[in-house]
């Protein structure tokens, strides 16, 4: 692969992760920690907010991370040629 | 079928099911000891990295945990799950690329430097052994309470198993048996919890349930905060730890799960790097079933602790009660003689203690469902102790055979040699284990989070700068590892052992525990490895390309030959 494509290549990849590594944060260390109190004024069922957060709604949210990694890459190896 | 034979029978299955895969799947080659050949499946990945993942700890006693301590455990929920976003997006696709067999292969390689490999594996064993010593506990542990003989037995029971199929399958082996593991502990974990989620809300999916409302119509964590006000206690669904602290130790927990060797080396078994991505989101997949089950459990277990004991007459107590302070986790003392039980914050007028693990072990029982389902708690339990002591085991012998003495001591070792010193350091390594099962130093309790904050202050920046900062060489990478390693000894040994001075809270720096001080050590390591690097020269030439190749994901095959 030419060295320009793949510079271009590496710099969405880490675009790619400064936007899912942001998700990952807002949804574990801001809502279910700096957050929590005002989050926990607002109520989902039984569970106040930044509660469910913490304990429930940031680990679906890591799950839903990594599988829009994986489509991502998917697509980013495809269109550069560098899947195996 | 009586209880005794119920968790005989299940064991007695589970086990030979474990012995026949390890049978079916011995390892003939380096290769296939270390990394199971390199052809392992997503989906069969992901399945033995949460077996591997989920210990005794995470079994038996994490929901118990969370059922005392509410909003403030979320730093383990959180914290043992967000560090495999850090895994599928920094680390597994890149490390798989590299495809060699160890994380000080990699470390060494990369670092171009045996020093760097002797550090990294140092960090290696060290982690390694802490977390080791309390599965063959929890091994015992189960043995002991529901089999009825003594915890030496019980260890040296689960030693035989593993050494069988970890000494004779290596990483085939256990890959495969931890499959079977895994589907006997979700099944041992989520039975009971569907069943009392149905008895205390009529909702049959506990992670829905518990946020739903009891047969009275009040939502089942208000009823609990409200219970919790009355007896003394913080309010359930609000911590009483600091922000910052919860903070620090979540990331220390997430950091470190991401530089935990026995968890980075699953990532060398797959074919591809494509694979690699794959298996971490199955492995996250897997673990969040029983990582967001647990608090459900937790709750459901407090609410009835709280409503069997609360003000109740001992005499009048479920029959279970004298079988459990038979074992001495669950303690009365009349202090008032009034015969009546008063559970209370207030350590003066309390009169009941309860040992965390109970919650898991006597949850079915508590919620009286049938011996079968009780007898398979047992079976799950010692799958999450035995598969994660087996993962453990082979990164310390692939430490020994394949890093210190292959890599460094006699390089000139033949292919049989080799998986011959394999299988003898996994025999030793199983005993010393066993060793620390039968005769638990004091320090195995407060070791785990020294093994997390050394896998964040030592591995973790050295892989993360390796792959993403080309200019970083081996003197930035050593000193981060040496400092950042020193700084969480020094600071652990301090405030957990009481050397050097020892201190209380009020010394803690920033108010830091020790077990988020690793988020310090990581965030020290990474400055003094750059500014290190950037003072010396630039990395070889063939370093530097290394880098670029690991970057992109084809030819991940041929990086393969060795």
């Amino acid at each position: 692969m030419p060295e320009k494509n793949l510079k271009r290549y590496w710099r969405t990849n880490l675009s790619y992760l400064a936007i899912l590594l942001s998700a990952w944060f807002l949804v574990s260390f801001l809502c279910g920690i700096v957050w929590v109190e005002e989050l926990n004024t607002i109520r989902l069922g039984g569970f106040k907010l930044g509660f469910w957060f913490a304990q429930q709604g940031s680990i679906y949210a890591f799950v839903i991370i990594i599988l829009i990694y994986i489509r991502l890459m998917n697509r980013l190896d495809r269109k550069y040629n560098v899947n195996e | 079928m009586d209880l005794q034979m119920w968790t005989w029978l299940l064991i007695a299955i589970t086990f030979s099911v474990y012995i026949g895969i390890a049978i079916w799947s011995r390892a003939g080659s380096t290769k296939d000891f270390y990394v199971a050949g390199g052809g392992v499946s997503p989906i069969a990945n992901g399945l033995a990295t949460a077996a591997d993942w989920m210990s005794a700890a995470s079994f038996i006693s994490m929901a118990g945990l969370i059922s005392f301590s509410g909003y403030d455990a979320s730093v383990y929920l959180m914290g043992w799950t967000g560090g495999y976003v850090l895994l599928a997006l920094l680390l597994a696709p890149y490390l798989r690329k590299f495809g060699k067999f160890t994380v000080p292969d990699f470390i060494g390689d990369r670092y171009y430097s045996n020093i760097a490999r002797s550090v990294a594996v140092f960090c290696a064993l060290i982690v390694s052994f802490t977390y080791v010593a309390g599965q063959m506990r929890g091994v015992g542990l189960v043995f002991s309470r529901f089999l009825e003989v003594d915890i030496t037995s019980g260890v040296l029971i689960g030693m035989i198993i593993v050494l069988f199929y970890a000494v004779l399958g290596g990483m085939k082996g256990i890959t495969y048996t931890q499959v079977a593991q895994y589907c006997v502990l979700i099944f041992a974990f989520m039975v009971p919890a569907i069943f009392i989620s149905i008895q205390m809300t009529g909702n049959p999916v506990p992670q829905l349930g518990f946020g739903s409302a009891g047969a009275d119509g009040v939502y089942l964590l208000d009823k609990l905060d409200g219970l919790h006000r009355e007896l003394g206690f913080d309010a359930y669904t609000s911590g009483s730890k600091s922000r910052l602290d919860v903070f620090f130790i979540t990331a220390a927990l997430m950091v470190g799960t991401a530089g935990l060797p026995h968890v980075i080396v699953r990532f060398f078994t797959v074919k591809k790097v494509s694979d690699a991505r794959k298996s971490a989101g199955w492995a996250l997949f897997f673990i969040s079933i029983l990582y967001t089950t647990a608090p459900a459990i937790a709750v459901f277990a407090r609410t009835n602790l709280i409503e069997t004991f609360s003000n109740k007459a001992y005499s009048e107590l479920p029959g279970w009660v004298a079988n459990w302070e038979a074992t001495g986790l669950l303690k009365f003392q009349d202090k008032n003689r009034d015969n009546i039980v008063q559970y209370l914050a207030d350590p003066v007028l309390n009169e009941l203690t309860v040992d965390k693990d109970i919650m898991v072990l006597a949850n079915p029982e508590i919620a009286e469902l049938p011996n079968w389902v009780i007898a398979l708690v047992a079976a799950g339990g010692l799958a999450a102790a035995l598969s994660t002591a087996a993962g453990l085991l082979l990164v310390i012998s692939a430490s020994v055979s394949h890093d210190l003495i292959k890599k460094m001591i006699y390089p000139k070792i033949s292919e049989k040699g080799e998986l011959i010193t394999a299988r003898i350091s996994a025999i030793a390594a199983v005993s010393v284990a066993g060793y620390f099962g039968i005769n638990p130093p004091d320090f195995v309790a407060a070791t785990v989070a020294l093994a997390f904050g050394l896998a964040a202050a030592s591995f973790f920046p050295a892989i993360i700068l390796g792959i993403f900062v080309k200019r970083m060489n081996k003197e930035g990478a050593v000193a981060g590892m040496v400092i950042g390693m020193l700084l969480m000894l020094y600071y652990m040994m301090r405030f957990k052992f009481d050397w050097f001075g020892g201190g209380s809270e009020e010394d803690w720096w920033f108010g830091i525990s020790p077990e988020g001080f690793g988020t310090v050590a990581m965030i020290v390591n990474f400055g003094v490895s750059l500014l290190i690097a950037f003072l010396s020269p630039k990395p070889p030439e063939e370093i530097q390309e290394m880098v670029e190749n690991i970057r992109i994901p084809s030819g991940a095959g041929e990086a393969y030959t060795h």
